[in-house]
């Protein structure tokens, strides 16, 4: 108890620089995933792609954050095995975030492709488990975010197929595929805006202090689900159809109409991202912060410190602004055969699933999302060539990074524990 | 990024390397209809220089199917078979070995057609490689395939273009009887040995539109399956 009226000031101190270190290597090492499909299929520059990453990360974490933070901090250990030695709890989140931090900062610098998720349920579950006692670990909850890991890509994959052979039925395979994309795609953009409207009302304006009710929530989403849809329109109008460089179907100027498109998921994949990914690094300084503040008491029903939020969104935008250049440099060039009418697919399938995921507060892992709605593609036989080794690579590494996030966080813990005794 | 990274994920599309490689193909067919014009001219020194391109379009059209081979590990996924993708990749390299084949022939004996074939025959090429042209224009429908995820009409118009293809190989086996008649009716007064060679060249130049059938034949079991 001491120790944190104390420390207590120096100990927030430490939280926030490991929890913006944290957030800064979810932003380095997931920006590729979350823009990578769009620069990829180039629909969008570099450049473009950064702006975008940077308001919709901040914009995603900002406003819908909230819902995640409080799983990463009450719901993977159980507060009651901490009642009498509240400053376990702050040394422990401390470590995770130091442990996940730095695993993050060493996976990006060798280009591993590891889940920020992964890496702080880990660690946090690593430290608790061994450092305090394996009861501590809320074992059941724990079972539901690891089921979760497995059914949000299989899901997120099944929504891919369904967009995708939506967008067949009604576009490609018609009489005139550019007249159908330039009727269809505003659709998609108002599906787009629906769902990340109506999760921003219902999950996010709480911190903004305003929350309206039920019906005019629906309501106000579909006023942004058209507004989006109509801007779309205009910006599809302008597209003129290439009548030399295509011949018959005139595809290539279908796939123009679909980039336009890909720049609304692009938004969505970044807000969603942020949405999901910025509790990894700020759910953990949040309980830091309430135990301190409140004396060593775990408080139940703590609300977020109101600079909690901006610091992980920051963070992620510093990461993404330090990195994301030279990372999504190198995408574009290895792809081919991703036209924006399947990164389109992929995208608001991954999207829509870890935003709806994020609204029921489980911490789910952005990528691996994305790796089963772009699956999901290529099973409706939309993608060239899908290199399978990689997805087991993928796999491996997510698989690995658990006891590696354990294991850190476990001699980060004694280490803190040690200095401070 | 390194490769193993989320946009590893994403394989080098084996559809590209194979248009290319059809395309490389029939350019080497191609070859044959000046080939054999410098051929009735008497003209060897020119013959041989075309002979060198027809080899050299083979030679490519080789290093492109090596690389796509190569590409292609088990671990691939891709929405038509990988065993009938490479089955259709060796026929169409079949049809440049068989351009070489018969220009090397020609070259190597000094072959001459009787004069009263040469109209004919080039008429008889000339259907020949309408077939490898119509395998290309049939292999480079693969990008608008992929577009339409192999199924609806754009499956409905590739078949279409199949049948087509059926339809120019037809022609070419009734012009190949024509063409071994003639050359019946003109062999006592030639040499035995370049008459049999002859029935050869007649035959292999046959090969270039069966060939191009096989082509558009795999194809369509690709989409069927």
């Amino acid at each position: 108890m001491d120790i944190l009226n104390t420390y207590g000031a120096m100990l927030i101190g430490i939280a926030a620089v490991v929890g913006f270190l944290m957030a800064w290597g979810i932003g380095a090492n997931d920006v590729a995933n979350a823009m990578g499909t769009s620069v990829g299929s180039k629909a969008l520059t570099i450049k473009q792609a950064i702006v975008i990453a940077m308001i919709f990360e901040f914009a995603g974490a900002y406003l819908a954050g909230g819902e995640v933070t409080s799983t990463i901090r009450k719901g993977i250990i159980d507060a009651a095995y901490f009642t009498d030695t509240p400053e376990l709890l702050v040394y422990g989140m401390i470590a995770s975030l130091l442990a996940a931090g730095l695993w993050l900062a060493l996976a990006s610098y060798l280009g591993w492709p590891v889940s920020t998720t992964h890496s702080i349920v880990g660690a946090i579950v690593g430290f608790a488990a061994v450092g305090v006692s394996a009861d501590a670990v809320a074992w059941g909850k724990i079972g539901g975010i690891v089921g979760s890991w497995i059914v949000t890509p299989a899901i997120s994959g099944f929504i891919a197929y369904l967009i995708f052979m939506s967008a067949q039925r009604l576009i490609f395979d018609t009489d005139n595929p550019f007249k159908n994309a330039k009727r269809f795609v505003p659709v998609y953009m108002a599906l787009a805006g629906f769902v990340l409207s109506l999760v921003t009302i219902k999950k996010g304006l709480k911190h903004v202090g305003i929350q309206p009710g039920v019906f005019e929530g629906y309501m106000i989403a579909v006023i942004i689900a058209v507004i989006v849809a109509f801007i779309g329109r205009m910006f599809i109008n302008r597209i003129k159809m290439d009548e030399k460089a295509d011949h018959r179907m005139h595809y290539a100027s279908v796939e123009k109409v679909f980039a336009i498109l890909m720049i609304v998921t692009a938004c969505c994949m970044a807000f969603a991202h942020g949405s999901n990914d910025v509790a990894n690094a700020i759910g953990p300084l949040a309980a830091v912060v309430s135990v301190v503040e409140h004396g060593g008491e775990i408080a139940k029903k703590a609300t977020l410190a109101w600079w909690i939020l901006p610091l992980g969104g920051f963070g992620i935008v510093a990461g993404l602004a330090l990195f994301g250049h030279r990372v999504i440099e190198t995408i574009g060039k290895g792809i081919t055969h991703l036209t924006p009418s399947r990164g389109f697919a992929a995208e608001l399938a991954a999207a829509s699933t870890v935003v709806i995921a994020s609204g029921t507060g489980l911490p789910i892992s952005t990528t691996q999302t994305l790796v089963g709605a772009v699956l999901g593609v290529g099973m409706a036989r939309g993608i060239a060539a899908l290199n399978l080794a990689v997805v087991r690579n993928i796999v491996v590494s997510w698989v690995i990074t658990l006891p590696v996030g354990a294991g850190l966080s476990i001699v980060f813990f004694f280490m803190i524990k040690g200095v401070f005794a | 990024m390194p490769s193993n990274s989320f946009l590893g994920v994403f394989a080098k599309s084996p559809l590209k390397p194979l248009e290319k490689h059809i395309d490389l193909v029939h350019q080497c067919a191609q070859g044959l209809l000046p080939f054999f014009e410098a051929v009735f001219e008497n003209n060897w020194q020119e013959a041989e220089d075309l002979q060198r391109k027809i080899s050299k379009l083979e030679k490519q059209a080789d290093a492109v199917k090596r690389e796509l081979r190569m590409s292609l590990p088990s671990g691939i996924f891709m929405p038509i078979n990988r065993q009938d993708l490479l089955d259709l990749l060796s026929q169409q390299d079949k049809i440049a070995n068989r351009a070489k084949d018969i220009s090397g022939r020609v070259i190597g004996r000094e072959l001459q057609l009787p004069e009263a074939m040469h109209a004919q025959f080039v008429e008889y090429l000339t259907r020949c490689l309408d077939a490898t042209g119509q395998a290309k224009i049939v292999i480079n429908e693969l990008d608008e395939l992929l577009e339409t995820g192999f199924k609806g009409r754009e499956v409905r118009l590739v078949e279409g273009m199949i049948s087509e293809l059926d339809k120019i190989e037809d022609d070419t086996d009734a012009m190949q009887v024509k063409m071994r008649k003639m050359l019946r009716a003109m062999e006592g007064s030639m040499s035995p040995v370049d008459v049999i060679f002859l029935y050869d060249i007649i035959e292999w130049i046959g090969d270039l539109a069966d060939i191009s059938e096989r082509v558009g034949s795999r194809l369509e079991l690709m989409l069927a399956s």
